[in-house]
């Protein structure tokens, strides 16, 4: 299946050299190695466009590699880290020592993306133009918002000269501070400092009209809010390049379904209303949300066991991405199968600007091959990731990846790891 | 496992109304002091304060003595938060130490609740952060019922800083679970609308006469400026708009009651002449404070092992 092409149909798919180089029938080859995908999906390679893979810097909660064990093991063939490392992403050496320790030791494709100011201190404009030549393929200063909106516009200028999107972490920090959930009847419940939706919604609209101003390609991550998805919509109607992304938990919990006071549902944006996560996935349905991405977010357990208000914001995604994905938009009906691969695969593919995400002859090997039906359950323990905060741990999905192709070799499978 | 008292919101209606009777059996005839009772004998209570405590460290303290329960107290300036132990570990040492239950206030909201989640041990919670005072909320209780008044259709005026009130939300819980009407009342800034939806019979004023007009209960609220991490008001008016005076008690119930939980800050939430009227029954809530605490570290305690 590849929606790249509008392709659906049982086949086999040969790969030579780490390249497609045909899909069709009866393509057995002498000596070729054969995947029996019967009663599977084969889907290009899933892109996972905004991780947090924690090195250099940060390497007790997760490494280059543990991550892309992590990613593989959600069908994940591309993941794209945020640069919110230690040092901070935000001239090409940092950008090399990344792709090089990728190189070596991630299994996965990794598509570092650069900072927007240097240190993400949001003043002056990181070393952009040689972190592209060096590999980076968006900036962001993910985390740690741009909140001064003249600084803002210049990086856009600047993005646009070279082709890559400005991704955003729309969050107003005046109207977050100290903020630990979203802001509502739950918040006040629980006596915990709420984050506004309007935090989030008045960095979407100033961003939408500097994206204007600039011509820029402009994409808002981790979506959550009602008006955001109404106001990212609106910007496609205008005929803007503004983009958007949502995460699973986003679309599958909302912040009354929260276990109270625990740190593995705290994670920014925060979980929404019931309001809100409608509202994303009507985004999803209709359009104004073009990639699913799972803000992979590993913290040790010692940092996320401790007061509500003290723990880190954040949790994990790539290993239950496509799991809740079916729980909560194919398996009721809210989008069809195409659609959803869609979200994973071209739809992030085209943001990013990288050659993946599409299953035809002439590009690299990278298959994500899942069930629809293979009940399985979740154990954080038995993660991939060096960290354990998520909050589907011993959840039973209907549905999830199978095996993980990147450049035609078989990563992960299912049944043998 | 043994249940500690972490909220009122999870208490039913029963276990609440429970409490405040046998809260009546524990408290002292006219002119006499606290009887001392040996229910409670051979149990241990450590009382664990992250957060300056008088009036409620010294009633649980006096509560334990006054059952024949031993008690130990530790504020976090002495123990070893201060040397940078996490509180799950501060928890879990006291823990092997096999006390009966630990009392515990904290200045994080829901503290209590994501400790209780990993300790055998039952705790008893003595406010956490801007969420609960389930024994303030007690004692208010106990007091209202002690003048006589039902708390079916009684209105109750809580007025100031809601937004960061514990005292607030447990009192709005209890009284509500009793079909009370209770009018919370503060500045905007300090009374999330979301407020109204968080138990049956709450409604919302900024306008302070409005919530004291035929009111049979007056709480005020100290204004907490330890909590607030920006100005939500100008200061300088918040007595001449949300300060309790004689003027305003015209306009409640004739036999109408003030309280305040305490520690009052006279001029500010409260005048003087106010606070030490006829209609203030704030010594009594004190008191009351030790009678209910007493029943609720019975009912926590009794019927557990003793060491």
């Amino acid at each position: 299946m590849d929606p790249a092409s509008g392709h659906d149909a049982v086949a086999d798919v040969l790969i030579e050299n780490g390249v497609i180089v045909g899909i069709g029938k009866d393509l057995a080859k002498a000596g070729a190695e054969i995947f029996d995908a019967s009663g599977l999906v084969v889907a290009p390679g899933f892109i996972d466009m905004h991780v947090h893979l924690r090195e250099p810097g940060f390497e007790h909660a997760e490494t280059i590699e543990s991550g892309s064990r992590a990613a593989a093991a959600g069908g994940f063939t591309s993941i794209a880290p945020m640069p919110n490392t230690l040092p901070v992403n935000d001239n090409a050496t940092v950008t090399s020592y990344i792709v090089e320790k990728a190189r070596k030791h991630a299994v996965v494709n990794v598509w570092p993306i650069g900072a927007i100011t240097k240190g993400s201190a949001g003043e002056e404009l990181a070393a952009i133009g040689s972190m592209v030549n060096a590999g980076v393929v968006a900036i962001s200063d993910d985390g740690r918002p741009v909140m001064n909106a003249r600084v803002m516009r210049r990086a856009m200028e600047f993005a646009r000269s070279f082709g890559i999107p400005v991704i955003d972490h729309c969050e107003d920090l005046h109207l977050s501070a100290g903020g630990d959930m979203h802001e509502g009847v739950e918040s006040v419940r629980l006596g915990l400092r709420g984050i506004p939706g309007c935090s989030e919604d008045v960095m979407v609209a100033r961003d939408i009209l500097l994206a204007e101003v600039t011509g820029a390609r402009y994409h808002v991550a981790h979506i959550s809010s009602k008006h955001s998805v109404e106001m990212v919509a609106f910007a496609k109607s205008k005929g803007l390049q503004v983009t958007a992304e949502t995460t699973p938990h986003h679309f599958a919990i909302a912040d009354s379904d929260m276990a109270p006071y625990d740190s593995n549902y705290k994670m920014k944006p925060p979980l929404r209303s019931h309001g809100d996560v409608g509202a994303v996935i009507d985004g999803v349905i209709n359009g104004a949300i073009d990639a699913i991405a799972t803000d992979h977010a590993p913290h040790p357990g010692d940092e996320k066991m401790q007061e509500f208000e003290k723990c880190p914001f954040g949790i994990l995604g790539l290993e239950t991405a496509l799991g809740v994905s079916f729980e909560h938009l194919l398996h009721p009906g809210k989008i069809g199968l195409m659609r959803l691969v869609e979200l994973f695969t071209t739809g992030p593919a085209r943001i990013l600007g990288i050659p993946r995400g599409t299953l035809v002859a002439g590009v690299a090997g990278d298959v994500t091959i899942f069930s629809l039906d293979r009940e399985w359950t979740y154990d954080v323990n038995k993660s991939f990731s060096k960290s354990r905060n998520s909050p589907f741990d011993g959840k039973t999905f209907r549905g999830g990846p199978v095996a993980t192709i990147v450049n035609g070799a078989i990563l992960w499978h299912a049944d043998t790891m | 496992m043994r249940a500690g008292l972490l909220g009122i919101e999870a208490l039913t209606r029963p276990e609440i109304q429970t409490i405040l009777d046998r809260a009546q059996d524990f408290q002292p005839k006219p002119e006499q002091g606290f009887r001392k009772l040996d229910l409670l004998r051979g149990r241990m209570v450590v009382n664990l304060f992250f957060e300056a405590s008088t009036r409620t460290r010294t009633s649980f303290e006096i509560a334990a003595k006054c059952l024949g329960a031993d008690s130990v107290s530790i504020t976090a300036q002495a123990s070893s938060v201060s040397k940078g132990e996490s509180l799950v570990d501060t928890l879990n040492t006291l823990a092997a130490m096999r006390p009966d239950a630990i009392i515990m206030r904290h200045a994080a909201s829901g503290a209590p609740h994501f400790l209780q989640r990993h300790l055998e041990t039952p705790i008893i919670n003595a406010g956490d952060g801007t969420h609960e005072h389930p024994t303030q909320a007690l004692l208010d209780a106990r007091t209202i019922l002690d003048r006589g008044k039902s708390l079916e259709g009684l209105r109750v005026a809580i007025i100031g800083d809601i937004a960061h009130s514990r005292v607030a939300r447990s009192n709005a819980y209890l009284l509500s679970r009793f079909g009370a009407d209770i009018v919370l009342c503060g500045p905007a800034s300090l009374l999330p609308q979301e407020l109204k939806q968080i138990a049956p019979g709450v409604t919302l004023t900024t306008r302070m006469k409005e919530a004291i007009r035929d009111a049979d209960v007056i709480m005020m609220l100290r204004v907490q400026l330890e909590r607030q991490h920006e100005s939500a008001f100008p200061a300088s008016e918040y007595f001449q708009f949300y300060g309790l005076r004689l003027e305003h008690l015209r306009l409640a119930k004739p036999d109408a009651i003030v309280m305040h939980p305490g520690p009052i800050n006279r001029g500010r939430e409260i005048s003087s002449e106010v606070a030490d009227s006829q209609r203030s029954v704030i010594l009594n809530q004190v008191e009351n404070g030790i009678a209910v605490r007493m029943a609720v570290l019975e009912r926590v305690l009794s019927g557990s092992p003793v060491n």
